[in-house]
C-alpha cells in the first residue's frame, strides 16, 4: 500500500483563547484532488499555512510521504515538495512572467543562464498541462485568470508534487474556473496531489475525489466524494440543516421605482468605467447584476448609492435625481428612498471601530429621531439597536459590543438591518454574502426575498453567479461598462450568462475561449474588446 | 474580542511607562552625582505640597489642557494638528486686541470678550492650513509646522511695532488695564488668616478650561458633530457613503482645534503676564501633543495628563533653583516622560497585550 502523499496527525495550534485548529488529522492520498470545505474562520485557512510553514503547530506531526517532517518555514515546505496558490497572489507586478517563475529559485549570480532554463521548461509544462502564459509578458497586463496560472507554475517550477490552492476561484469567470478545473485534473493525471480549499459546494462535488469538512477548528467528516450529498456536506459545516435553495414565489412587478438611462461614469483617473447604462427595476423584483469584478457594477452602485458622480439621467418614483450637483451624497439618496448595503461593508457599510449601536444608525444619524438638538439620544438609539438585533438574530446580540468582533455574517446582518428596517423603496444590495458563513446567506437571502414580496425594488450585484441566479427575477450581465444583455434566469444557464461576462453574445454551444480569455484581458488593460 | 481590558489600556500603559521614565530619570541623575530621592522629594514638595506649589502646578496645567484638547479633537479625525504652538501665538493676538482697545466695564466681560478673541483667531489661523488639507490635499501636518513660523515671526513684527508702545525697549504690548486682571486662585480663595495659593499664577481660566474639557467630551461622544467627526476619523470612504462630507469635517474639527489651542492665551496673557509677550505660549503647543498621546485623547485623560505635565513644569523649576541640577536636565527629564508616554507607547503594550491574552488563555 503507499503511503499518503500527505498525513496530519493531531494537529492543534491557538491564537490567544481562540482554537483555530483542535486535533486535526487527515490523510491525503497521492494523484487526488482533496477538497477541504469549511466556513470562514472554520480552521482552514490557518490548517494550510501550518503545512506550509506559516505558523507553527503547537502540538501535532506531519508526515510527508510517509516520512515525518518539520516544516518550520515555507523554504521547507518547498524543499518537501509543496507548493501553495493563494488567494491574493504574491507576484511582482511589474516583472515578466519568466522573472516571477525563478523569483528565489534563481541558480546563480547571472539571470541569463535561469531564465532560459526557465522558459524551457514553461514551454514543457504549459503542452503538459494546458498551462499556456507568454513567458515574456508583464505581470500587471495579465487576466486574473493566468496570473493564477503564473502562480501555479511557480510551484511547479519548483518541483512541487503536493498543489494547495486556497479559494482559486473566487476571482475567476465560470469559463476561467472551468479552465483551471482541467488543469487541476491534468495535474492530478500526471499523480501530483492537490488539495482544494474551497467554500463552494459544487466545486467540491464536481471535481474532488475526497473531501474534508471543518468546522470551529475541528474536522468533523472526511468522506468520498461520490458518496455524499451537497446537503449532507452543508449540514456537517454549519452543524444543523440547510435550506441550500432559495425558496421564493414568482416575482409579482408593479411600477417602475427606478429608472436609468445612459448612465456614465468616469474614475477620478479619468478612464470611463460605466458606458451607458439603461434599465428600469420595478416594484416587487430583484434586478441582478451579474459580472466579473471590475466591469462597472461597483461604480454603477456607488453612483445609485451618492458616493460618486454620473451623467445620464436617473429617475426615482418619477423624480429625477441630481447626478453632479452639490446635494448628491448618501444623505440626498437615503431621503429619496433609496437604502444601500454596500459591496465592502468593512470600509463603507460599518466603522469596525465603532460599537454595533453606533453602526445602527450609520447614514442615518441626522435623522430627527435620533437627535436632540446637537445631540444624539444615546439611550434610546442602544435600546432600538438591541431590537434590530434581536429581529436580524444578530449573534451575540449586545449592542455595545464593537463591530469588528461580531463575525462577517453578523456585521452584514448589522447593515442589513439598518438599511431594511428604514423601509426603503429601492435597496441597493452589493455582493451581500461575500465573506458570510453558510447559515448566515440563508438568512440574508430570506430578508431579501421578503423585501421583495413586500413591494420594495431591489437591485443586487454580486460576483456570485449561484447567487445572482437563485435570487433575481431579471438578470442583466455587465462587462466592460456595458450591459450586455438581460436574461430571464428560467430561461438561462450559468454557460450563456459566463459567456456573457466575458463579452460574448454568440451560440453558447460553440464557446469561443480564445476570444473569451482575449477580451477579459483586454478589458483589465483598459482596452477595447476584440470580439463582441 | 479586544486585546485587553479598557482599565489597563487607560490606567496600566501610562502608569507603567511613567514608572520606565522616572527611572531612567533617576539613573541620569545618578549619573550627574545628585541623589534622585532628593530630587523627587524637592519636585513634590515644590509642585504639590504647598498651595502657592499647586497654584503654578495648575496654571501650566491650564496651558496643557487646551493644546492638549486641540491636538485630541483633531486627532479625531486622523488629523496631527501640529500648529497649536502658532494657533495659541494668534490666540493671544487676540487676547491682546480685546483688552487693549475695548473699554470693557468689568474684568468678567474682558474675559468673555478675550475668550472669543482668542479662539476666533486661533481658529482662523487653523483654518487656512485646514482649507488647504481640504480641497487641495497639502498635508496638514507640513503646513501646521510652517504656519508656526509665520504666527511666530507675524507676532514678532507686530510687538516691534504697531504693539510696542513709544518709548518703550523691549518686544511687548502695552500693559492691559489693569481692571481687566483675572481672579487668581488667591483672590478667589485666600483670607485673611489663611494665606493660600501666594503668588501663584493660577487663575480663573483654569475653570475656563476645565468647561472645555466637558465641552469636548460633549461634542466627541454625545453630539452628532462628534459622531461624523470620529466616523470620518475611522474610515473616509465610510463617511463617503453615510453622505458625511470630509471637506466639512477637515474644516470645523480644525476649526474648534485651532480655537481651543488659541483659548491658552487667555490663561497666560490676560491671567498672568496682562499683556502680550513674545514668548507667550511657553511652549505649551507641542507639550499639547504629548498631553493628547498620553490622555487618549480623551478630555478626562488630558486633564490627567495636563496636570502631570504641570507638575513636571513647577517641579522642575524648584529643582533648578535649589540644587546643582542644571536646568537643561528638567527638559530631558520631561522629554523623557513624552517618549515614553508617547513615542514608545507600544513597547509597553505589546508586552502587556501578551501577557493578557497569555492569563486569557489559562483562565480558558
Amino acid at each position: 500500500m503507499t503511503a499518503p502523499a500527505i498525513e496530519l496527525k493531531g494537529i492543534s495550534k491557538a491564537f490567544g483563547p481562540v482554537q483555530a485548529n483542535k486535533d486535526i488529522s487527515i490523510r491525503v492520498m497521492p494523484g487526488t484532488i482533496h477538497g477541504i470545505i469549511g466556513e470562514n474562520g472554520a480552521g482552514k485557512s490557518t490548517l494550510m499555512s501550518i503545512l506550509y510553514g506559516f505558523y507553527k503547530a503547537d502540538r501535532g506531526e506531519i508526515f510527508i510521504n510517509g516520512t515525518k517532517t518539520e516544516i518550520p518555514d515555507s523554504q521547507a515546505a518547498i524543499a518537501a515538495g509543496i507548493g501553495m496558490v493563494f488567494q491574493h497572489f504574491k507576484l511582482v507586478e511589474n516583472f515578466t512572467v519568466v522573472e516571477n517563475v525563478i523569483l528565489g529559485a534563481e541558480d546563480g549570480a547571472l539571470l541569463t543562464p535561469s531564465i532560459s532554463k526557465a522558459r524551457k521548461s514553461l514551454k514543457q509544462l504549459a503542452d503538459e498541462y494546458e498551462l499556456s502564459v507568454d513567458p515574456d509578458a508583464l505581470i500587471e497586463n495579465l487576466s486574473v485568470g493566468h496570473q493564477q496560472r503564473v502562480e501555479i507554475l511557480k510551484a511547479l517550477y519548483r518541483q512541487a508534487d503536493i498543489l494547495i490552492l486556497d479559494e482559486p476561484t473566487g476571482v475567476l469567470t465560470p469559463a476561467e474556473a472551468d479552465h483551471l478545473f482541467r488543469i487541476l485534473d491534468n495535474l492530478r493525471k500526471e499523480g501530483k496531489t492537490i488539495i482544494l480549499i474551497t467554500h463552494k459546494l459544487r466545486e467540491i462535488m464536481e471535481y474532488t475525489d475526497t473531501v474534508s469538512v471543518m468546522r470551529r477548528g475541528e474536522m468533523t467528516a472526511t468522506v468520498k466524494t461520490s458518496e455524499t450529498s451537497t446537503e449532507e456536506l452543508a449540514e456537517l459545516m454549519v452543524g444543523r440543516k440547510v435550506l441550500l435553495r432559495v425558496d421564493k414565489q414568482p416575482a409579482e412587478p408593479k411600477q417602475v421605482v427606478l429608472s436609468v438611462k445612459d448612465l456614465r461614469v468616469t474614475d477620478s483617473a479619468g478612464v470611463e468605467r460605466v458606458k451607458g447604462v439603461s434599465f428600469d427595476i420595478r416594484a416587487g423584483e430583484i434586478y441582478g447584476i451579474a459580472g466579473v469584478a471590475g466591469n462597472g457594477q461597483s461604480e454603477l452602485m456607488e453612483v445609485l448609492g451618492g458616493m460618486q458622480s454620473g451623467t445620464g439621467t436617473i429617475t426615482m418614483n418619477g423624480e429625477e435625481i441630481d447626478l453632479t450637483g452639490k446635494f448628491s451624497d448618501g444623505q440626498s439618496r437615503r431621503a429619496r428612498g433609496i437604502g444601500h448595503v454596500p459591496e465592502d461593508r468593512h470600509d463603507e457599510g460599518l466603522i469596525l471601530d465603532y460599537t454595533a449601536w453606533e453602526n445602527t444608525i450609520f447614514g442615518y444619524h441626522r435623522d430627527a429621531e435620533w437627535s436632540a438638538g446637537p445631540l444624539l439620544k444615546n439611550a434610546a438609539i442602544i435600546e432600538e439597536a438591541g431590537a434590530k438585533m434581536e429581529r436580524f438574530d444578530v449573534r451575540p446580540p449586545i449592542p455595545s459590543l464593537k463591530a469588528k468582533n461580531f463575525s462577517g455574517g453578523n456585521q452584514q446582518k448589522i447593515v442589513l438591518a439598518r438599511e431594511i428596517e428604514k423601509n426603503p423603496d429601492l435597496l441597493l444590495v452589493g455582493q451581500p454574502t461575500r465573506g458570510v458563513d453558510i447559515g448566515a446567506i440563508e438568512f440574508i437571502h430570506q430578508e431579501i426575498i421578503r423585501l421583495r414580496d413586500e413591494g420594495k425594488a431591489i437591485l443586487l450585484v454580486s460576483v456570485e453567479l449561484d447567487e445572482i441566479m437563485s435570487l433575481s427575477d431579471r438578470i442583466a450581465v455587465m462587462f466592460d461598462g456595458q450591459i450586455m444583455g438581460e436574461r430571464d434566469p428560467a430561461q438561462t444557464d450559468e454557460r450563456e450568462l459566463g459567456l456573457l461576462m466575458a463579452g460574448i453574445a454568440g451560440e453558447p454551444d460553440k464557446p469561443d475561449w480564445k476570444a473569451v480569455e482575449e477580451n477579459l484581458e483586454a478589458v483589465e488593460h483598459g482596452e477595447a474588446p476584440k470580439h463582441g | 474580542m479586544d486585546k485587553m481590558p479598557a482599565w489597563a489600556d487607560v490606567v496600566l500603559i501610562p502608569l507603567i511607562s511613567l514608572l520606565l521614565a522616572a527611572i531612567l530619570s533617576a539613573l541620569v541623575i545618578l549619573a550627574i552625582g545628585e541623589s534622585p530621592v532628593e530630587a523627587f522629594n524637592l519636585m513634590v514638595d515644590g509642585a504639590l505640597m504647598r498651595s502657592s506649589g499647586w497654584g503654578y502646578t495648575l496654571y501650566y496645567a491650564t496651558n496643557f489642557i487646551f493644546t492638549g484638547l486641540a491636538v485630541a479633537v483633531a486627532f479625531h479625525a486622523r488629523m496631527f494638528n501640529i500648529g497649536g504652538e502658532g494657533q495659541a501665538m494668534l490666540g493671544g493676538l487676540g487676547v491682546a486686541l480685546m483688552c487693549l482697545y475695548v473699554p470693557w466695564p468689568h474684568w468678567s466681560l474682558a474675559m468673555l470678550g478675550s475668550t472669543l478673541g482668542a479662539a476666533a483667531f486661533g481658529a482662523l489661523w487653523a483654518l487656512i492650513p485646514a482649507y488647504l488639507q481640504a480641497k487641495r490635499g497639502s498635508h496638514i501636518v507640513i503646513t501646521t509646522i510652517m504656519f508656526n513660523f509665520i504666527a511666530a515671526a507675524l507676532l514678532n513684527y507686530l510687538l516691534i511695532g504697531v504693539l510696542k508702545p513709544k518709548g518703550s525697549m523691549e518686544p511687548a504690548s502695552a500693559k492691559f488695564d489693569p481692571a481687566f486682571a483675572l481672579p487668581t486662585f488667591q483672590d478667589m480663595f485666600a483670607s485673611e488668616g489663611n494665606p493660600l495659593f501666594r503668588g501663584a499664577p493660577a487663575n480663573v481660566s483654569f475653570f475656563l478650561a476645565l468647561l472645555a474639557c466637558l465641552f469636548v467630551w460633549l461634542l466627541i461622544w454625545r453630539s452628532r458633530l462628534g459622531y461624523e467627526i470620529r466616523a470620518y476619523g475611522w474610515s473616509q470612504t465610510g463617511a463617503k457613503y453615510a453622505g458625511i462630507s470630509g471637506t466639512k469635517i477637515i474644516i470645523v474639527s480644525m476649526l474648534i482645534s485651532g480655537g481651543l489651542a488659541g483659548l491658552m492665551a487667555v490663561n497666560t496673557t490676560q491671567g498672568e503676564a496682562e499683556r502680550l509677550i513674545l514668548n507667550m505660549t511657553e511652549g505649551a503647543g507641542f507639550i499639547g501633543i504629548a498631553v493628547a498621546l498620553m490622555g487618549r485623547n480623551h478630555p478626562f485623560g488630558v486633564l490627567l495628563a495636563a496636570i502631570l505635565f504641570g507638575f513636571l513644569y513647577q517641579g522642575g523649576a524648584e529643582l533648578a533653583l535649589w540644587t546643582n541640577i542644571p536646568r537643561e536636565l528638567i527638559v530631558v527629564i520631561q522629554a523623557l516622560v513624552i517618549l515614553f508616554t508617547g513615542a514608545l507607547d507600544n513597547m509597553v503594550r505589546m508586552p502587556l497585550e501578551r501577557l493578557f491574552l497569555a492569563l486569557r488563555r489559562k483562565e480558558g
